[in-house]
């Protein structure tokens, strides 16, 4: 919302010496300022010209030379870019030495070898609207040389864009801006009365109204203007109109529009003569229904989600509270006009606004919800502006209820007043707070309860905390002393959250970086990972590329891989913990959603995701995941991956991306892989570390290799040894592999060293030879004899 | 004798001092002290002598044999000092000329923020709580007072997904539904905070992503007021960005609280003073915030006249990129490592 300085003060005497301190109070009252303009500034030195000549500039195409006359008879060389002009036209022209209201100094320079001696300046340029199509062209009888500000008698004045909370539908308006300034500056504010010269007549002679849905339609004001003669607006309508961002079109249409825009009452104007029998009817719509609206589009109406107004043969001649119909437009030949003030249900408005995708000044205003008081003072207004062109309102009106709401004095307790805002604001506070922006305060039989009157430009206000929250506002936010409460409880992390930190912190020390993908994937992307393509699908997506839910992170990482590649990082090292989504399980209303860790290593064979899993699970003492290579993971390297089970249940995956994905993807160097499912594998308890004693005896070393088939897994041959060698075993390192010759095809050699140690004793060579006694027969029956043997 | 023994001694500490290395004092050690050397065979002469002349002899001897080993000692250590000082220079490394450095990897700056703020807010008693991404309607709108067709569904844009009936599960699209959660699973006294993902139908631009991070506050006690949460947000403001950084509360509507504010704090990088950042106005608007309205209080089962409480929620990608100065959020989030590895922590 938008709002001049020089029209919030036909409301209440504000004082314009110092418009930012005004635009702070308003941003205080919860009408944010978004930008303060002050109009008329920064144009000295700006001047009216005449066109001369026009030429074509020797060395470029899109721009001209103008040769203009300040008055003097003197051709002045200018360049310009805009085509809009011709021979005799009188326009602006920024001297050499201006600054331009945006900051631009004008200087004499050369554009392409030609000099230009000043700049002809757009709507734009000078601030004076939007337009930058071309040069803004004056009136021709102007005076050369005469300066910008005069020549378009531009009154000096202050422009504040406002930013209205939904709950604001009273600031919707001039009238509501100056009333909710006026009350916190404690300045006298009232609406002045319009004063208009009725015709006699009679309205409800002329017109008729038919309300069919009162729930629809709480108020329908109707009125008649006649000695209508379609002409611009008087200069004065068309400027603020400008200013506040709206396109003058006519006296009558600009009429209606500053109604508007000053009271907050949007109304219509129909054009008598094409309204048969002047008679209205309001109804909801009906499915299949079509209406022309005034911008010439055609629309297909739904039942019961849109209104309309029809005429006497129920035809629809507009949208209930969103637009016009083009049938019973005003046009040059009108000469009567049937005004029509309304107030339309909210919820029906924004509904039927949203669905159709047509929003306008009317629909904003109605879903907020507009004073339903004020429908005869707006059409009286709006006969005040036409009356200088001759315009004439009829005696009499018509005026049909629906269903309006009512809203029941509320009760408001000074203790709950201070209780929810931390205050000592007395009750007579409260009075002299809420008095001033209509809210009628009376007592009762309780001291320190009000009854309140809520007042009816305030529809947002039906209950005692919304009352309170009136009473903060005029009070000042700031002025509410700030106290901070004492917890109830230690603040902590759950262990999940900890157990996250303290994988982000293993992997960046392992050199590895967070990435964060978007969980968004496009169709196909699933399948081109390797993965089934079952996934929750979004209803509404921007583009085809983000229509899918991710149910792995693995597309969104090798992505990011690819990227890097692509732009000459090779082996980009990342991992992520996010979410992923599974279709719902049977039952469940929400997706079977799952927090994930994964790790993608470039240039890494799955060796590398194995070494970061084993500093991962060792420290978060997942001990009893396993990885199982009996069924490699969709999408993985058949020989290089497996599943991590916790208890026979798979928590994740683990080894390389598939050849094939790699060259789906267009990556080329290898891809290490690891995903884990954080939920899944760190719900159970983990990671209690116990103290084991540290024995002061000394330890010794027993170095073993096996012939091991490459069926058997590593892992399977170093359980295998824990469990022969027993305790006296305080550590066992794989520390050699090795394949071929003399070892047969099919199998290799693990070398492994056993660390014995006693906590009550040194070991002998009785209990040296024992241990490997013990350990070399266990692995020999499972088919894994020592070396040599 | 005594005339021999005074000879070595004054002799010696040219002997000793000639010696250039701690192989040649070893040498001369051993002509002096050692079992074949001078000394020795004086002592052996002794045998000769009477009585009165042994001791006086005896006396010079042991004399002579403590000024030499204490001058051989001082000589040796000289002498090893300076061969120790030869191998170090020997050994110099200049310490820039590395050639592998280990990999060094990084924390994405959400995180790091994510981080920051919920240590703040841990120190201020706060529990963290976390919810799913995927919602119902009704966490993540009616039950936040905001019926279906409510004009204010306007302020999201929202993404739904095909799961039930049209429109009924969606993309969350604040953190928001995480306090329905909390109190629905527990009950007051509550201080927890929510951080999370959350989701807007928006093309991705400089400022905006359709996936971005919020952290939401909720504090549900008795006797919760207004002056609770401005003091906890002023608490925390100058706890997350410094002493001379303040917050303000500005009046604004969203429709779980009542009242509500904008959350503001003095612009981080003026100070106050106004900046091309801050639109000149010294302020930056940091997020929203009000007393949690009795109506979502009703939905969730609890008596608004009985308890109350305040919520506040802000974007968290918006602090990691002014931390930083970033100028573009999409940076964050396409994993290029150039951009990632430059914020170790």
């Amino acid at each position: 919302m938008k709002v001049l300085l020089s029209w919030l003060q036909e409301f209440a005497p504000f004082p314009s010496d110092d418009p930012v301190a005004l635009g702070d109070v308003m941003s205080d009252l919860g009408m944010a300022v978004e930008s303060i303009e002050r109009i008329g500034e920064g144009l000295d030195g700006i001047v009216t010209v005449k066109v001369l000549e026009l030429r074509k500039h020797p060395d470029a195409d899109k721009i001209q030379l103008v040769d203009v006359d300040l008055g003097d008879g003197e051709a002045l060389q200018i360049c310009c870019g805009a085509t809009n002009l011709t021979v005799g036209d009188v326009v602006p022209l920024a001297t050499l030495g201006t600054t331009m209201p945006d900051g631009m100094e004008i200087a004499r320079r050369k554009m392409r070898g030609e000099w230009s001696n000043g700049m002809l300046c757009s709507g734009r340029e000078l601030a004076l609207g939007e337009d930058h199509s071309g040069i803004y062209i004056l009136d021709p009888s102007l005076a050369l040389g005469t300066p910008i500000v005069e020549a378009l008698g531009i009154t000096p004045d202050v422009l504040f864009d406002l930013e209205i909370n939904p709950n604001r539908p009273d600031a919707m308006s001039v009238a509501g801006v100056a009333r909710d300034l006026a009350a916190r500056l404690g300045l006298p504010f009232a609406i002045p009365t319009p004063t208009v010269d009725e015709v006699a007549g009679d309205a409800s002679a002329i017109a008729s109204v038919e309300i069919i849905d009162p729930d629809l339609c709480g108020l329908f004001h109707v009125r008649v203007i006649e000695g209508i003669k379609i002409e611009p607006s008087p200069r004065w309508i068309a400027d603020r109109l400008t200013a506040l961002g709206m396109r003058p079109i006519n006296n009558v249409v600009d009429a209606s529009n500053y109604v508007m825009l000053e009271l907050g009452q949007p109304n219509h104007t129909y054009d008598l003569a094409k309204v048969p029998g002047g008679a209205l009817r309001v109804r909801w719509a009906r499915d299949g229904e079509t209406i022309t609206t005034l911008d010439g589009i055609e629309r297909l109406l739904t039942g019961r989600r849109d209104g309309v107004i029809t005429d006497a043969t129920d035809a629809p001649v507009g949208i209930a509270g969103v637009m016009g119909g083009a049938s019973t437009e005003i046009s040059e030949t009108t000469t009567s006009v049937l005004l029509e003030c309304a107030w339309w249900q909210p919820m029906a408005i924004a509904r039927s606004s949203k669905f159709m995708g047509l929003r306008s000044e009317a629909s904003a205003r109605f879903e907020r919800g507009v004073d339903p008081a004020i429908a005869d003072l707006a059409a009286r207004r709006l006969a005040e502006l036409l009356a200088p062109s001759g315009a004439r309102l009829v005696q009499g009106s018509v005026t049909v209820d629906g269903n309006l709401p009512v809203t029941p004095a509320v009760r408001v307790r000074t203790a709950r007043v201070n209780q929810l805002l931390g205050t000592t604001i007395a009750t007579d506070q409260i009075v002299a707070l809420l008095t001033p922006i209509g809210f009628r305060c009376e007592p009762t039989e309780d001291l320190d309860v009000l009854s309140i009157t809520i007042p009816t430009f305030r529809p947002d206000t039906t209950n005692e905390t919304d009352v309170i929250e009136e009473i903060a506002r005029h009070f000042g936010y700031s002025r509410i002393v700030g106290r901070a409460p004492t917890s109830a409880h230690t603040g902590s992390l759950t262990s999940l959250q900890r157990d996250r930190r303290i994988i982000r912190q293993i992997l960046v020390g392992l050199g590895v970086h967070e990435a964060m993908p978007l969980p968004f994937l496009a169709p196909g992307d699933l399948a081109r990972c390797g993965l089934p393509p079952e996934a929750v699908t979004v209803t509404n997506p921007l583009a085809a590329e983000e229509s899918i839910l991710r149910t792995s992170l693995r597309p969104g990482l090798l992505r990011a891989i690819a990227y890097n590649e692509s732009h000459r990082i090779d082996s980009a090292s990342l991992f992520e913990i996010g979410r992923a989504f599974g279709v719902p399980t049977s039952g469940a209303s929400l997706p079977d959603e799952r927090e994930h860790l994964a790790v993608a290593l470039a240039g890494a064979d799955a060796f590398a995701a194995a070494r970061i899993w084993a500093v991962l699970s060792e420290t978060l003492g997942l001990n009893d995941i396993t990885i199982d290579q009996s069924a490699p993971p969709a999408g993985l390297h058949p020989g290089r991956s497996g599943v991590l089970r916790s208890g026979g249940e798979p928590v994740g995956e683990i080894g390389e991306i598939d050849p094939g994905v790699l060259d789906a993807l267009g990556i080329r160097e290898r891809v290490a892989w690891l995903q884990l499912d954080l939920g899944a594998s760190l719900s159970a308890p983990h990671g209690e570390h116990r103290y084991h004693h540290i024995s002061r005896y000394p330890s010794s070393d027993l170095d073993l290799a096996f012939e091991v088939n490459d069926s058997v897994a590593a892992a399977a041959i170093a359980t295998a040894i824990r469990d022969a060698a027993g305790s006296l075993l305080v550590d066992l390192s794989l520390f050699d592999v090795f394949r071929g010759h003399p070892v047969p095809d099919g199998s290799r050699s693990l070398a492994y060293r056993l660390r014995l140690q006693a906590s009550d004793r040194t070991l002998t060579e009785e209990d040296l030879g024992g241990v490997q006694r013990s350990v070399v027969s266990a692995l020999a029956s499972i088919g894994a004899p020592l070396r040599g043997e | 004798m005594i005339d021999d023994i005074k000879r070595i001694g004054a002799d010696a500490p040219a002997r000793i001092a000639a010696a250039t290395s701690v192989e040649e004092l070893r040498a001369v050690e051993a002509d002096l002290l050692g079992k074949k050397g001078e000394l020795t065979a004086l002592k052996r002469g002794m045998g000769g002598l009477d009585p009165e002349g042994r001791k006086v002899a005896g006396a010079a001897l042991n004399d002579a044999r403590e000024s030499l080993e204490a001058a051989l000692a001082s000589r040796r250590s000289e002498l090893e000092a300076a061969e120790r000082a030869t191998t170090v220079a020997a050994e110099r490394l200049d310490l820039t000329e590395l050639l592998e450095l280990p990999e060094r990897g990084s924390l994405h700056l959400v995180t790091q923020t994510w981080d920051r703020l919920v240590d703040v807010f841990i120190g201020m008693g706060f529990t963290v709580a976390e919810g799913p991404e995927v919602e119902t309607d009704w966490y993540n709108f009616e039950a936040l007072n905001i019926p279906a067709a409510h004009p204010a569904r306007g302020m999201w844009d929202t993404l739904y997904v095909d799961l039930g009936d049209p429109e009924t599960v969606l993309l969350r699209t604040h953190t928001s539904p995480v306090q329905i959660r909390v109190m629905t699973d527990g009950a007051p006294p509550i201080y927890a905070i929510m951080p999370g993902r959350v989701y807007r139908r928006d093309t991705a631009d400089a400022s905006h992503m359709p996936v971005f991070h919020q952290i939401e506050g909720l504090v549900v006690d008795r006797n919760i007021s207004f002056a609770d949460l401005a003091g906890t947000l002023e608490a925390f403001t100058s706890a997350y960005f410094g002493g001379s950084i303040h917050s303000r509360l500005r009046p604004s509507y969203f429709p779980f609280t009542e009242p509500s504010a904008e959350y503001d704090i003095n612009c981080v990088f003026c100070e106050g003073n106004g900046c091309r950042t801050c639109g000149q106005t010294g302020w930056l608007e940091l997020g929203g915030c009000g007393m949690v309205h009795p109506a979502v209080l009703t939905n969730v089962g609890l008596d608004p006249e009985e308890w109350s409480g305040f919520a506040f929620g802000f974007g968290l990608d918006r602090l990691a990129l002014m931390r930083h100065g970033v100028d573009d959020i999409r940076e964050m989030y396409t994993g290029d490592v150039r951009f990632l590895e430059q914020f170790p922590s």
